[in-house]
């Protein structure tokens, strides 16, 4: 799993991280001081915003349902049967809490402790 | 986050009603104390997973601050993160880290008129824009059109800092406490991340076209994944999220 930290060219270099999340830092602050500068001028319930807000969603959604299903680093330890399971019970407690955001985060990582936990002795 | 009734998350804060905090200095104060609560202590718990999530990817804890620091913004932030941990390549970083943060262009231009006021330098709505992210910005949007106008920037520069510097320190309590709790605990760290994000935008999801795109971005998400790790996200969103546009607009038209 961590083998393509350790080999490669220029980009496993001590730097590639910070030169990735700079990157990524300009990426966002971009929009936020776009945003400052188009203010007043551009209408923010236009359809043009609401189809970036669909792929930001699409996008999210497709990296959130892959760190549970097919995760890389130390959540690929945990068996993908509780994963799942971890996920569903999180949903479920969050609408039975009437949309309690932090119990269903809380429940569902509990859970999944619970679970990889209880597999030593099992 | 707060669903029907945009009062639902100020109720456990003791976020003072009155809607003039005497001067620009005691509203950066208010800011301060409004942001203690259930906002915060969500938000710092997901930092407790980021943290996590950066030890993990085999990265040390100054990148994890510099990443908080600089980056502000969750979604973005594991997306670099994870990314990294593939071995993707600048473009593709910078890609997916613009389409996940683009959402941040049109809730700026939202806020913006809130905040501003004839005489403030320009460089403070600059400045401060950095806090723009969801938990701050919903914040501000609430309260800031109440207040007299020369306490409306101090008021979400003050609750922009507060919760920004919390997160900056579970980034880093985070990240230690993954070294030094069982590996079962640390997992369940790292988990917080995709619960916390799958909740949050199972929660905002009112529109039907972002609940669609939550669907179908959802079911492409893993197989696009294996078809190619590097642009799998990307072709993610864009596909899944302009199917999702396409088929509300269709839908929306038929039942017009």
């Amino acid at each position: 799993m961590l083998e393509p930290l350790l080999e490669g060219g220029i980009e496993s270099g001590p730097l590639w991280p910070y030169v990735l999340m700079t990157v990524g830092a300009l990426a966002t602050y971009f929009w936020r001081g776009l945003g400052v500068a188009l203010s007043g001028r551009v209408d923010a319930g236009s359809r043009l915003f609401e189809w970036v807000a669909c792929v930001a969603y699409a996008l999210l959604a497709g990296l959130i349902a892959r760190m549970i299903i097919l995760p890389s680093g130390p959540l690929a330890e945990a068996a993908s049967g509780d994963r799942i399971a971890a996920a569903a019970i999180a949903l479920a407690i969050f609408f039975l809490t009437r949309r309690n955001i932090g119990l269903g985060v809380a429940a569902g990582a509990g859970a999944l402790v619970l679970m990889t936990w209880g597999r030593a002795f099992f | 986050m707060n669903d029907t009734d945009p009062s639902a998350d100020t109720a456990p804060a003791p976020a003072p009603l009155a809607p003039d905090f005497g001067s620009p200095r005691g509203a950066a104060l208010a800011g301060l104390r409004g942001s203690v609560g259930v906002p915060m202590i969500v938000l710092g718990a997901s930092y407790l997973g980021f943290g996590s999530l950066v030890r993990g990817a085999g990265l040390d804890v100054w990148l994890g601050l510099f990443s908080t620091f600089t980056g502000w913004a969750l979604p973005g932030q594991i997306v670099v993160i994870e990314l990294y941990s593939l071995g993707a390549s600048l473009i593709v970083v910078a890609a997916a880290v613009a389409m996940t943060n683009a959402r941040l262009l049109p809730m700026t231009v939202a806020l913006m008129p809130y905040l501003r006021r004839s005489g403030t330098p320009t460089w403070l709505y600059y400045l401060f824009s950095h806090f723009v992210a969801v938990t701050a910005w919903a914040a501000g949007m609430r309260v800031c059109p109440n207040l007299p106008p020369e306490q409306r920037l101090a008021y979400f520069a003050g609750f922009g800092f507060a919760l920004w510097s919390m997160c900056l320190v579970t980034t880093a309590l985070g990240f230690y406490l993954a070294g030094v709790l069982p590996g079962f605990v640390t997992l369940g760290l790292v988990f917080l991340n995709p619960i916390y994000f799958m909740l949050v935008f199972v929660a905002d999801a009112r529109h039907r076209a972002r609940i669609l795109a939550l669907v179908v971005g959802a079911l492409l998400g893993p197989p696009l994944h294996l078809v190619s790790a590097d642009w799998g996200l990307l072709i993610t969103g864009l596909a899944a999220g302009s199917l999702a546009f396409g088929a509300d607009a269709v839908l929306s038209r038929r039942h017009a």
